[in-house]
């Protein structure tokens, strides 16, 4: 393996396992936050006791997703160093925001939500979770306006030296592909939170433990859970899928496995890619509605990957292709699951339903695997480009890293974050089994 | 333009440095002396609800870097490959030994946490150090503007020296030695008797180590790299500040004397602000100093990030650190006093 693979091998996978953390801390941020405001309508301490399980479950995982998160920062220079020196006056501006506008305000309540609940009061402990809360939502969005400037780049210029700069920061800031992704981004992270929230609710009232807290947990869980995955698909993945169309062709018939342009356009729901001799192997076809999908209507010409030059392809087609049938498949399902508890919960069953309690309780990975396969899909999709169009990955390495160093930290992440893992999982196993505390305990 | 983005980037930095260096001090005085369980409980307690917090200092003036002075971001993190990455592991280190430690009462898990919290952030004292001595002496950055250092070569200091000198390990003591102090002083003004008197005892002797190492370092700076002396006695602007230095310095000490904890750290705090943006003013316009030839010196001038970005940069920024002080003011203003916040919550 040469220095670039291993650069793109570090980098995806502290990333990916990074952001299994994050996608939790703001999906439960905004739980929490819907029971502080249910504890202070009710003045019940039932709520109160929810949200501090929960923000036991949170400081762990908080923990987690900044310590795994400063590597990404830090690998912009260590290992992408001519893409950080070409780029950085204009990503840098929304790390810098990043930190500065997010960051402090996450941590900063942090502490005082998890330390200061007895000092502060009831309605000065609510506006605290909801710091923390907006803390954590505006981080996500400049990290995702960030991401968006290397799919779609809008608002620079290039400066005298060659290198990049912000000529307009309202373009740059509101890219309409970062308005789109983080909307998407967010739903998804909506609902990893609420299906966590509902498997440990289910585990609970399946073992007859904490029913009142498993009942709470439950009923919010379940609406959040519903809200966001209808929200998933339509319009947060209907409108990001409308711009992979129009700026990104090559990306979009690489996901749909489209070898060759047609009018009306075929969706693929399921097949094989053979790159090589460009077909799909078994494919089960919906007929027109790729165009409609795209476009906006039945007969609109959908391009194929012969259409493009093999250089401006992206590079792994196979991986890309299934990433994004993954996420599409799991988001489908995450509609019917959450939409049958929901039924269930209407008619006062679900808590009695064991069989839904169980796909309840079992289905909180699926949301792990479709966030990270839709964050495969948008970054598998940019290649070749590190900056669409702009820059080529391959012209962004560090030129006096070894490959042998980057191997090193490589192995050294993965025997660390394996490590993290098994502690991170045997701590949160334990807060299960615990459950939630009365306020005189905690 | 770039003048200033030079010394918010610094400034950030030495708040970095004061904020989180009181939380490594923590770790470097739990490391002298460990305690009892219950002592160790209420060290990390005393920074339990901010230490994250500090660090996110760390974050900004990260990002601030690669937006003002991208070059100089892309050269120095790829130059400096491994001891970065041996700092990152340390941070993760050092972040979970609080999380992790604090969520079980078993006691030999809370002991292999709490060594490995004194450890990293032992370490991280030390390489933050070494850092500095590195930027201080320069390093073989070439002409494309990049430079690879291995982590040592033969510990003198030469053209091609390794990140590990025996100027860069002394400037790594001294920092280990000021940043022990800063820590002691916070936990004796944070803490209850009778742990404060203990750690009163250790701060006294961080702060004697620190003088004598600050003299040792003070005299070999002016032999591996005198223009930094040259260029602050050149500039009356930046006289003030190694004035505030010896003041926070003497300040310390007399209100040590005075068992004034709060005060002392206070006085501390100015004294490692200070030695760091004297620092600063005495390297300017250089950022990063090439060791062959000062033709390949990355300065503000070659570094920096276009005018159009810069400025359009001051209208974030601004708020931004007006906003962010208003969060620290908050969190510092709620959690007054000793002992500092709910002491846990697990």
């Amino acid at each position: 393996m040469n220095a670039l693979t291993w650069d793109r091998f570090q980098f995806g996978f502290t990333v990916t396992y990074h952001y299994l953390f994050p996608q939790l801390t703001m999906g439960l941020s905004l739980i929490i936050v819907v029971l502080k405001i249910q504890a202070l309508k009710t003045g019940e301490d039932r709520y109160n006791a929810a949200a501090r399980f929960w923000a036991k479950i949170f400081g762990l995982n908080f923990a987690l997703g900044v310590v795994t998160g400063i590597p990404l920062e830090f690998q912009f220079g260590t290992n992408w160093a001519r893409f950080s020196r070409y780029a950085g006056g204009v990503i840098g501006m929304t790390l810098a925001l990043e930190g500065m506008f997010a960051f402090f305000a996450e941590s900063a309540f942090l502490g005082l939500f998890l330390f200061g609940e007895k000092r502060l009061g009831p309605r000065t402990h609510f506006l605290v979770a909801l710091m923390m809360f907006l803390g954590s939502w505006l981080s996500g969005y400049f990290i995702v306006a960030t991401n968006a400037f290397m799919q779609h780049p809008v608002g620079y210029q290039v400066a005298a030296n060659g290198t990049l700069e912000v000529a307009d920061w309202r373009n740059y800031l509101f890219n309409s592909w970062a308005v789109w992704q983080y909307a998407h981004t967010m739903t998804a992270a909506v609902i990893t939170g609420a299906f966590v929230v509902c498997a440990v609710a289910a585990y609970w009232t399946l073992m007859g433990m904490h029913r009142e807290q498993a009942r709470i947990s439950l009923r919010v869980g379940v609406w959040v859970g519903l809200i966001a995955s209808l929200l998933q698909l339509f319009p947060t993945g209907d409108r990001h899928g409308k711009l992979v169309a129009q700026y990104q062709r090559p990306t979009l018939a690489a996901m749909e496995g489209k070898f060759t342009s047609s009018h009306p356009a075929e969706l693929v729901i399921i097949g094989q890619p053979d790159v090589a001799h460009r077909r799909l192997e078994n494919p089960v076809v919906v007929p027109a509605v790729l165009s409609f999908l795209s476009y906006g209507s039945f007969g609109a010409t959908v391009y194929g990957l012969e259409d493009f030059p093999e250089t401006e392809w992206p590079d792994n087609v196979e991986l890309l292709y299934y990433a994004y049938h993954i996420m599409v498949g799991l988001g489908t399902l995450f509609i019917l699951v959450m939409g049958i508890s929901a039924l269930l919960l209407l008619r006062n069953r679900l808590e009695t339903s064991r069989s839904m309690l169980w796909v309840l309780m079992l289905a909180f990975p699926f949301p792990y695997i479709a966030n990270t396969a839709g964050w495969m899909t948008a970054e598998l999709g940019r290649q070749p480009w590190v900056v669409y169009g702009l820059q080529r990955t391959s012209l962004g390495t560090s030129p006096t890293v070894a490959a042998g160093d980057i191997a090193f930290t490589t192995l050294g992440y993965m025997g660390l974050y394996l490590l993290l893992g098994i502690g991170f999982l045997f701590l949160v196993a334990r807060e299960i089994g615990r459950g939630p505390t009365p306020a005189e305990a905690s | 333009m770039e003048t200033l983005w030079f010394f918010v980037v610094a400034l950030m930095l030495t708040v970095y440095v004061v904020l989180d260096g009181f939380d490594l001090g923590v770790g470097l005085t739990m490391l002298v002396r460990p305690g009892t369980e219950g002592e160790r409980r209420q060290l990390l307690g005393a920074i339990g609800p901010v230490w994250d917090a500090n660090e996110v200092w760390l974050i900004a003036a990260g990002g601030v870097l690669v937006f003002a002075f991208p070059a100089v971001y892309a050269s120095a993190f790829s130059g400096f490959y491994l001891p970065l990455m041996f700092v990152l592991w340390l941070l993760i280190f050092r972040g979970i030994s609080i999380e992790f430690g604090g969520h079980l009462k078993h006691p030999l898990w809370r002991r292999f946490w709490d060594a490995t919290f004194a450890l990293s952030s032992s370490i991280l004292a030390l390489i933050l150090g070494v850092a500095l001595g590195n930027l201080l002496r320069g390093v073989p950055v070439d002409k494309s503007g990049y430079f690879h250092i291995s982590l040592f070569e033969d510990f003198r200091v030469g053209p091609h020296p390794g990140a590990l000198d025996w100027y860069t390990i002394l400037i790594g003591l001294l920092t280990s030695a000021a940043l022990g102090a800063h820590g002691a002083l916070y936990l004796s003004w944070r803490t209850e008797d009778p742990l404060r008197v203990r750690v009163a005892a250790i701060a006294r002797t961080f702060c004697m180590a620190s003088v004598a190492l600050l003299v040792l370092a003070t005299w070999a700076t002016a032999t591996v790299q005198p223009i930094i002396y040259y260029r602050l006695a050149q500039r009356p602007w930046a006289w003030p500040l190694p004035v505030a230095t010896a003041f926070g310095l003497l300040f310390a000490f007399w209100q040590l004397r005075q068992r004034r904890e709060r005060a002392a750290f206070l006085g501390w705090a100015i004294f490692v602000a200070g030695l760091l943006i004297s620092t600063a003013a005495g390297l300017y316009p250089d950022i990063l100093r090439s060791t062959l030839s000062p033709s390949w010196n990355l300065t503000v001038a070659n570094a920096a990030t276009g005018r159009t970005g810069l400025t359009l940069g001051l209208w974030w920024w601004i708020p931004a650190i007006v906003l962010a002080s208003g969060y620290f003011w908050y969190l510092y203003r709620s959690l007054r006093g000793r002992p500092i916040g709910d002491q846990s919550y697990h």
